[in-house]
């Protein structure tokens, strides 16, 4: 297999396993905190709430029980870096949950593995074994009295919607994956009800690094708003895609130069929930503040229909929204509806500005992310490319 | 179900009910070993899994219901599952299925007669680097064609 990444700076530079949690446990934990605070480190799950913040909610709460659940349900389309982590950077992530564990006083940890990940599961669980062998997992780790913590994985069964962490919470404790209601959040009432920090894959990666080489060296990459490196899962119309680790704020032309993209019309950033930007607007960077993705980037050059792209995104939601509230589970079908009426020619601008509308609503008045950013593709898709969509050569589908 | 069945059904949930702990959350676990085993999860042991664990059926089944991984209808020995997101199918997803389909004589969806083989699509695999991506039960294979496909399934046993 062909495998192309691209090492960066840090989550792909060299790490010793178990390094990150003799570190830590040399430290105090107010001092662990302070690093991730200063390192000013986003989650790398897509919503990009601060680590640190999530971490002393959990930490500050008083409870019998704490858990660590690290998110490795990786189903936005286009997304596969948590898949490179797990398969060849494990030692960073489970070194990362060990960290996280100590910091806030937990002693089990989760991680939900996506079932279309189950080939994995065999090698998971054989690293996890040396772990406890090596005493980086199980009763008194690396010798330091009262810290135990061991990790299980559970694997998920197709659902998308069960990588958002109320879902996915509800789903570990044998429901249907269906969004909470939220406050109150995972951080007072988690798993079981005890105070529980759901983190992504990547996440505990980046914390790994952090705690050997602090916050200041991290917060030195990066834009002000989005301080370090992200993993950028890479894939359609490019040469070489593949996972890239590059610093928050470049730029996407300088993306695509990277990766070898020609002739690229459209760039679909944060996957189908993301984004689609014009080559207009290929000077935007990536990061929080500007395009922002959970990793998912995908390239479409000149001879594709982004109408088709639409409609396949559209048709993911349509499948996926769990049904629970009316906004995404209806609102959905209405958009598809409304690309396959474009695609046959058989609509009125009229209606297609009223779906804009509609997806709007859906932005607000959805229960959980999956519904309020399924529009995202609809309506940004369908703004930047009008011309092509509905005037283009005399009217490719404007017929 | 014969009688039989049935008790060695019991039997083997309540060995799962053992391993996984009795509680609520070992729900998607004995489901998924069900699954895996069974090619479903039939009525049977749904009301059976309710029993043990003190649930209503209704709860089993609404779970079961939800997750596109389990199934009441018995599906065939081997699960073929193509990817049908964007980079996979921009990638020659529609060939390789059109292959599949020719080959076996079935439609996405259907089941061999000799119960061999289901055919179905699925969302994003993870592996949209090297794409079209094909999971044969719980192995991945990428950058998949029409020839490599149809030479994939000769090997399934
Ligand atoms: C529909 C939906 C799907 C999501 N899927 C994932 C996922 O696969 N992996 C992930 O880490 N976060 C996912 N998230 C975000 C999680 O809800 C949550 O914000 C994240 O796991 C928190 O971890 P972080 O702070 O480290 O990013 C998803 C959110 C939504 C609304
Ligand atoms: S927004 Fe969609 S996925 Fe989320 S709770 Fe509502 S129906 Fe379910
Ligand atoms: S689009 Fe097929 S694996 Fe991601």
């Amino acid at each position: 297999m062909k495998k192309i990444e691209r090492k960066g700076e840090v989550i792909f530079s060299s790490y010793k396993r178990g390094e990150a949690i003799h570190k830590a446990i040399s430290m105090k934990r107010e001092d662990i905190l302070f690093e991730i605070r200063e390192s000013k480190l986003k989650g790398r799950g897509g919503a990009g709430f601060p680590t640190s913040t999530k971490w002393m909610l959990v930490s500050a709460a008083q409870a019998d029980q704490k858990y660590i659940v690290c998110n490795a349900d990786e189903g936005e389309p286009g997304t596969f870096k948590d898949r490179v982590l797990l398969l060849e950077y494990p030692e960073l992530v489970f070194d990362g949950m060990v960290v996280a564990a100590y910091t806030i006083g937990a002693k089990n940890g989760i991680v939900y593995l996506r079932g279309e990940y189950e080939y994995m599961l065999n090698s998971l669980e054989g690293y996890l074994d040396e772990m406890r062998k090596d005493n980086l997992l199980g009763k008194n780790i690396c010798g330091k009295e009262g810290f135990d913590f061991d990790i299980i994985i559970r694997l998920g069964s197709g659902a998308y919607v069960c990588g958002e962490e109320t879902a996915l919470i509800e789903s570990l404790e044998g429901n249907r994956g269906e969004a909470r209601n939220r406050p109150p959040y995972p951080v007072n009432t988690g798993f079981m009800g005890k105070p529980t920090t759901v983190n992504n894959v990547e996440t505990f990666a980046v914390v790994s690094h952090i705690v050997i080489k602090g916050g200041e060296w991290y917060k030195k990459l990066g834009t002000d708003k989005s301080t370090g490196s992200k993993l950028f899962s890479v894939s359609g119309d490019c040469d070489k895609p593949g996972v890239y680790e590059l610093p928050w704020g470049t730029k996407i032309s300088e993306l695509l130069e990277i990766v070898g993209a020609k002739n690229t019309k459209a760039v679909q950033v944060g996957g189908a929930s993301g984004i689609c930007i014009p080559k207009s607007q290929f000077d935007r960077t990536l990061a929080y503040e500007d395009a922002t993705t959970g990793g998912s980037i995908m390239i479409f050059n000149e001879e594709r229909d982004l109408l088709h792209v639409l409609k396949n995104f559209m048709e993911f939601f349509v499948e996926e929204s769990c049904g629970q509230c009316t906004p995404c589970r209806i609102g959905n079908v209405k958009l598809l509806e409304g690309v396959e009426m474009i695609e046959k020619g058989k609509f009125t601008f009229h209606h297609i500005n009223n779906l804009k509308e509609l997806g709007k609503s859906m932005q607000v008045a959805s229960k959980c992310g999956l519904g309020q950013s399924s529009p995202n593709p609809f309506i940004s898709i369908l703004e930047n490319f009008r011309e092509e969509i509905f005037n283009g050569n005399g009217g490719i589908h404007g017929k | 179900m014969l009688v039989l069945e049935k008790n060695e059904m019991t039997k083997e949930i309540e060995q799962l009910v053992n391993k996984y702990g009795f509680s609520r959350s070992s729900l998607l676990p004995i489901l998924q070993d069900i699954q895996r085993k069974h090619k479903a999860v039939p009525d049977f042991a749904q009301q059976e899994v309710a029993r043990l664990l003190d649930i209503h059926p209704v709860e089993v089944y609404s779970v079961v219901s939800f997750y596109s991984f389990f199934n009441t209808k018995q599906k065939g020995k081997n699960l073929v599952r193509l990817c049908q997101t964007i980079t996979c199918d921009l990638a020659g997803k529609k060939s390789v299925a059109r292959a599949l389909e020719r080959e076996i004589g079935i439609k996405f969806g259907e089941t061999t007669k000799d119960n061999k083989i289901t055919l179905e699509y699925v969302n994003c695999l993870g592996m949209c680097d090297q794409g079209p991506a094909l999971l044969v039960n719980e192995r991945v294979y990428s950058k998949v064609t029409p020839e490599k496909a149809v030479q994939i399934l000769s090997e399934i046993k």
